[in-house]
């Protein structure tokens, strides 16, 4: 379980986090929502222990988030791979840090994915590219899997590829994945909960088949009207 | 199978179970295909599909035998019953529906006889 007890955060003058108070589950895939500059890649850069909040305290699983790192697979948004590795060598790199590193199941996607370990980081397409790093984030067996915008600027065929190996290895029970996406649509069926974020606040947050029986809304209805009503 | 994503995705899993009960394309004894296949299948979170084999074990529709995998399990009765049950949603439905907009009985059965008798005469 993650814990977030008053959290504040900002950058300079920018209010990223303002006083949030958040549960993430254990077990489940939860959805963390919202507009850009919501500050859903804050939380998860401090669930990462890569920011240190200004206000309030992040618990996983009751430690502080620096004691759990080898706990934590991380997808970032950014494009963190050199790009003069091809997939091999990008995979070595990965399985040295990291004793979870799960190698049949890393054999396994490559095919599933249809990517070639001899293809060279600075030539492939953009949607290889978001292949590779989700076939690194989920080659390891981590209790935690943090993604942030795995589907952004990729194409129908490819966000679909990627959201079918998320339910192929999704370990019930025992594994957590936390997305951030703004490409609600395409996750309404993948996720278990859901945190909408804007401007630093929590905007609603709850069980996504449970919001659909109170409200009668689909989690992209209730998106937009969480935003329509705000201000 | 697509879902209907401002309904509850458990229950539509369900409702897809009953209709396939209610067809006979599943019977008695069959083997349902395992959560995970299922999930894979259909696309959706396995929480989602666990919590709709839950509660069909639940209803009375399926076992799951440890080690085995879940099979139907159902009564005649109990099949009748929900067979029923679908039968007077949709009616239900249809018939709120039409009173809002302004039908009476009368012209609901009419045009229930009505449209009953153009579809036989274009099957023909």
């Amino acid at each position: 379980m993650i814990e977030f007890k008053n959290v504040s955060k900002s950058f300079g003058s920018t209010v990223a986090l303002n006083d949030i108070s958040l549960v993430f589950p254990r077990g489940k895939i939860i959805g963390l929502f919202g507009p850009n500059g919501a500050g859903k890649s804050t939380s998860i850069k401090l669930i990462m222990g890569l920011n240190r909040p200004d206000r309030g305290e992040v618990r996983v699983d009751g430690e502080s988030p620096k004691n759990k790192k080898q706990d934590m697979a991380y997808l970032p948004e950014i494009d963190h791979l050199y790009p003069w590795m091809n997939i091999a060598q990008a995979a070595d790199f990965t399985r040295t840090f990291y004793a979870d590193w799960d190698e049949a199941k890393y054999q396994e996607l490559i095919k599933f994915l249809n990517l070639q370990e001899d293809m060279k980081i600075a030539r492939i397409s953009k949607g290889q590219r978001a292949k590779t790093k989700l076939l690194l984030t989920v080659s390891r067996r981590a209790p935690y899997l943090l993604m942030d915008e795995p589907l952004s600027g990729i194409d129908i065929l490819t966000r679909e590829e990627i959201i079918n190996t998320l339910i192929r290895d999704y370990r019930e029970g025992e594994q957590t994945i936390i997305i951030s996406t703004h490409e609600i649509a395409e996750v309404e069926s993948l996720v278990d909960e859901v945190i909408f974020l804007d401007r630093g606040k929590v905007k609603l947050s709850g069980n996504a088949e449970d919001l659909r029986v109170e409200r009668n809304m689909s989690l992209v209805e209730l998106m937009k009207e969480a935003f329509r009503n705000a201000d | 199978m697509e879902f209907n994503t401002s309904q509850p995705i458990y229950k539509q899993i369900i409702d897809d179970f009953k209709k396939k009960l209610i067809r006979g394309e599943l019977e008695e004894g069959d083997k349902m295909p395992s959560q995970r296949e299922y999930a894979e299948q259909v696309r959706v979170n396995p929480n989602t599909v666990q919590r709709a084999y839950r509660e069909m074990e639940s209803m009375n529709m399926v076992e799951t035998l440890r080690g085995q995998g879940t099979f139907v399990s159902i009564s005649a009765d109990r099949l009748e019953e929900i067979k029923m049950e679908m039968a007077v949603n949709l009616v239900d439905y249809f018939i709120s529906e039409m009173e809002s907009l302004g039908y009476s009985r009368e012209d609901m059965f009419k045009i229930l006889e009505q449209e009953l008798t153009r579809k036989e005469g274009g099957c023909r």
